[in-house]
């Protein structure tokens, strides 16, 4: 029957309209910015860097590899490698950057620099209310900018950020254990050495 | 009349499903027209005026993005029409040639945005093919399970785009967003994005799926059946749809295997050709599913084989996410660092939402491959929108480039 299928159609456009008033699974949209969808654990938005301790700039995780200025795609990361090093979490003597510029203009939010990062130090955060009416200095972020505590990234990735931290505890304990073998180790050798002496 | 076709089963009768029998809307069916009819030498203009030509985009709302009809017209009847590329350039191929493997997986995100999984999955099957790597169970059925996901999205995006510019302005569009909208909600909790996933890894997935989003996906899947029956009672009997879409922008069999059309609009002329099928990558020969085939070759049946191919997709999603195993997600002999294959080629093709989705890599031993090669679907299922289109009115040329299914980003790449 002619418009048999219009009905059909319009039978089913009426009763989504009035599921719209009893059924809150229906109401799909929110008022942003006044209502807002909390983020899910794994979103990404852009890169920054990893800190532990209070001081930024001493607790970078950084040790300015450039490993992740390679890798990365869009070519967003500068990174100037330092000239003197400074103890790492470990307490071994690295290499830190001096200078570490994302430019979030161009990043394309892909994560393959925390991918190939072998140092944990750069994570995604998941901050994206980012507009500025600078488009060139205020989209170029510098280290400072940058660093963010290992607190804020447990606050925002808690999962990952838990395993992280594992990891680099039991690296932790296991270089520990290291330079302290080394140390009795070192100190025997001396015991022995002042041994013979006598 | 649209049938159903599966190797498996043999061919199925369409009793089951109720869809309309009646072409009564349609204005001319294929067989009824004369040998070449639709030959740019016959469609001459009627010589009682001059011939207007008009350039259907860049900026047309029809377009789906930056792309150029040159049309030329005789009244409201197109006499030639020239497609012109290239507006959304962005040297993909050549940037690829110029990194690492790994460092053109986020890109390929950026071809078929609408679909960025089976982008992935193409990309990832070709370089793992060219250094023979294995896939963990577990990641071959999480790739299904967003593969299908992909498809079921685009497929219900398509349509509704399709309908909105037959002048239904919004309503399809918008259910079909929703139901699009949830889906996206499943990939954003698993890859972090909802859009520029970056997933697959050449050996398996970044990131395995929790047993939570496993739980949500089966009660996303669950609804998605329903809402396939909804679509269909709102839109495949529709009289108005009907009338403007049966015997519209016909495409023969014999010239979309020609030109290499693939995906639904090749099987909307009906040509049982599915790479799921003939290929049986990955793992879906485990999975039972029918292939929808159309008869005419009309903007109707390319709307009623998506239809279609939605509800395969949703039973794939049941099989698979009844099957998923335990395991590891990534392969252990997978790198990522320091990831040099042999020299060699290799072609890696999957059935994407859209057609034969390939990437085709030479290595010449090297971090980065010596030539980097996309056949993208939508650019080639677009060469022949001539051919469809000459003869028509205006306002179906629109029709029967939205029954194409194209991406620009994929186009022009």
């Amino acid at each position: 029957m002619l418009g048999e299928g219009i009905a059909k159609g319009l039978a089913e456009t009426a009763k989504n309209f009035f599921g719209s008033y009893v059924s809150a699974e229906r109401m799909t949209t929110v008022e942003y910015p006044e209502q807002r969808i909390a983020p899910f654990e794994a979103a990404r938005v852009f890169p920054f860097l990893v800190y532990d301790g209070a001081d930024w700039e001493a607790g970078l995780r950084c040790v300015a590899c450039q490993i992740c200025e390679k890798e990365c795609p869009p070519k967003c990361i500068f990174i100037v490698k330092s000239t003197e090093k400074k103890p790492d979490f470990v307490g071994k003597p690295q290499f830190y950057p001096a200078r570490f510029d994302i430019d979030i203009s161009v990043c394309m939010s892909c994560q393959i620099c925390v991918e190939v990062c072998p140092f944990e130090a750069i994570k995604m955060n998941t901050e994206f209310e980012l507009a500025t009416v600078d488009r060139f200095g205020g989209l170029l972020l510098d280290r400072k900018q940058l660093a963010k505590s290992n607190e804020y990234y447990r606050q925002i990735h808690p999962t990952e950020a838990a395993a992280v931290d594992a990891r680099l505890a039991t690296e932790k304990a296991k270089a520990d254990a290291k330079a302290k073998a080394a140390a009795e180790a070192a100190a025997a050798k001396a015991a022995a050495v002042a041994g013979e002496g006598a | 009349m649209t049938k159903y076709v599966s190797l498996e089963q043999g061919e199925l009768s369409f009793e089951d499903s109720q869809l309309p029998e009646s072409r009564a809307w349609a204005p001319a069916l294929v067989d009824e027209k004369p040998e070449g009819w639709n030959r740019p030498a016959l469609i001459a203009p009627s010589g009682d005026g001059e011939l207007l030509e008009v350039a259907m985009g860049p900026h047309h709302p029809s377009t789906h993005g930056v792309f150029r009809m040159d049309v030329a017209l005789d009244g409201e009847r197109v006499i030639r029409l020239k497609p012109v590329f290239g507006y959304l350039h962005r040297n993909h191929e050549k940037i690829a040639e110029g990194q690492s493997y790994l460092a053109s997986m986020p890109f390929t995100d950026r071809l078929d945005y609408i679909c960025p999984i089976t982008n992935n999955w193409a990309y990832a099957l070709a370089v793992e093919k060219l250094v023979g790597q294995e896939v963990p169970e577990r990641a071959e059925y999480l790739r299904v399970i967003l593969g299908e996901l992909t498809r079921f999205q685009n497929h219900a995006s398509s349509i509704g785009f399709l309908i909105q510019e037959m002048g239904a302005s919004g309503t399809p569009l918008m259910y079909a967003f929703r139901e699009r909208e949830k889906i996206l909600d499943l990939f954003e909790e698993l890859t972090g994005a909802r859009m520029m996933v970056n997933y697959m890894r050449f050996g398996g997935c970044r990131v395995d799926a929790s047993a939570g989003w496993l739980e949500r996906t089966r009660k996303v899947v669950a609804g998605l059946g329903g809402f396939v029956d909804e679509f269909e009672r709102l839109l495949a009997t529709n009289e108005i749809l009907m009338a403007r879409t049966q015997g519209v922008g016909v495409l023969r069999a014999d010239l979309a295997v020609n030109a290499g059309v693939t995906g639904p609009m090749l099987r909307a002329s009906g040509v049982n050709y599915d790479i799921r099928k003939v290929d049986g990558y990955g793992i879906y020969n485990r999975f039972n599913f029918r292939v929808p085939l159309g008869d005419h070759g009309d903007v109707y049946d390319r709307f009623m084989i998506r239809l279609l191919e939605m509800r395969e997709s949703v039973g794939i999603l049941e099989q698979a996410l009844r099957d998923i195993p335990v395991g590891p997600v990534m392969s252990a002999t997978a790198k990522i660092r320091g990831f040099r294959p042999k020299a060699g080629e290799s072609y890696g093709r999957i059935e994407a939402p859209k057609g034969e989705l390939g990437f085709y890599l030479i290595s010449d031993g090297g971090p980065n491959p010596y030539r980097y090669r996309v056949r993208p679907p939508s650019l080639i299922n677009l060469t022949i929108l001539e051919d469809m289109c000459l003869g028509h009115d205006v306002a179906d040329v629109v029709l029967i480039f939205g029954s194409v299914d194209i991406v620009l980003g994929e186009v022009d790449r």
